[in-house]
């Protein structure tokens, strides 16, 4: 009996294969967090506003840039697939759609409705 | 002293001694951001580019400052719920935990305080 031998494992979480739903709850759980510290962006907004001019024009400035730009892009993805994914949670929680074809069309539809969802707002917001 | 029998003091409560409150929280202020977020995201796609006197003249409307204080309770609610169960699931260390729901409980209370004032100031100041 060796005592430095290594234990077997199981295997680790990295060998899995990614199956739709399983990236889909890891990635609703990260956008949960990620849109709740996105409000804090939301009270600078308000808070800026409600102080006056200048301190808008800051907040307008950071979101105006290009990095700025990118992180409201990266909040309308997480909003959209948290909302989409979020509808699939209640259908669930009123006992619909549990069978595995069915979880994996509605994973579908979320991924479809958060690429169009996103497509749209920012569609609107570059060409108006 | 409470003169319930043992069985319905605890009838429907569960071990964390406060039932499914947490759990229908989450769903109800879900359904409520689903619209809420959905015209917020329509509002702001309409103030894209606007300046400082369009985005408080768009807030002084009654209907928007409503549903702009409606937008902020259900989600800093819904965020506060949703970040006790990521720390519950992650945070086994009892005082860290204890801690950490406080200081979210803080945090999600006084910037949606902060925002709601906000909103408030520029509704009814103009």
């Amino acid at each position: 009996m060796s005592a430095s031998r290594p234990k077997p494992l199981s295997p680790h979480l990295q060998i899995f294969r990614w199956p739709l739903s399983m990236a889909l709850s890891i990635g609703h759980r990260i956008t949960g967090a990620g849109l709740a510290a996105g409000l804090l962006l939301l009270t600078w907004w308000l808070v800026a506003l409600a102080t006056g001019p200048g301190a808008f024009a800051v907040v307008d400035g950071v979101v105006d840039s290009w990095l700025g730009g990118l992180v409201l892009f990266g909040f309308t993805v997480a909003a959209f697939l948290h909302l989409g994914n979020g509808i699939r949670h209640l259908v669930w929680d009123f006992g619909y759609g549990f069978d595995l074809e069915t979880t994996k069309r509605s994973g579908q539809a979320v991924i479809a409705f958060t690429v169009v969802a996103t497509a749209l707002t920012w569609l609107a917001i570059l060409v108006a | 002293m409470s003169l319930a029998t043992p069985i319905a003091r605890v009838r429907g409560l569960g071990s964390a001694k406060e039932g499914v409150a947490h759990f229908k929280q989450v769903r109800v202020t879900s359904i409520a951001s689903v619209f809420l977020t959905l015209w917020f995201v329509w509002s702001a796609v309409g103030l894209s580019g606007a300046g400082y006197a369009e985005v408080t003249a768009w807030l002084g409307s009654t209907l928007n400052a409503t549903l702009m204080l409606l937008f902020i309770g259900v989600n800093f609610w819904h965020a506060q719920l949703g970040v006790q169960t990521i720390v519950e699931d992650y945070v086994h260390h009892k005082l860290i935990k204890t801690v950490s729901l406080i200081a979210l409980a803080f945090a999600t209370y006084g910037l949606g305080a902060a925002s709601a004032i906000a909103v408030l100031k520029v509704a009814l100041t103009g």
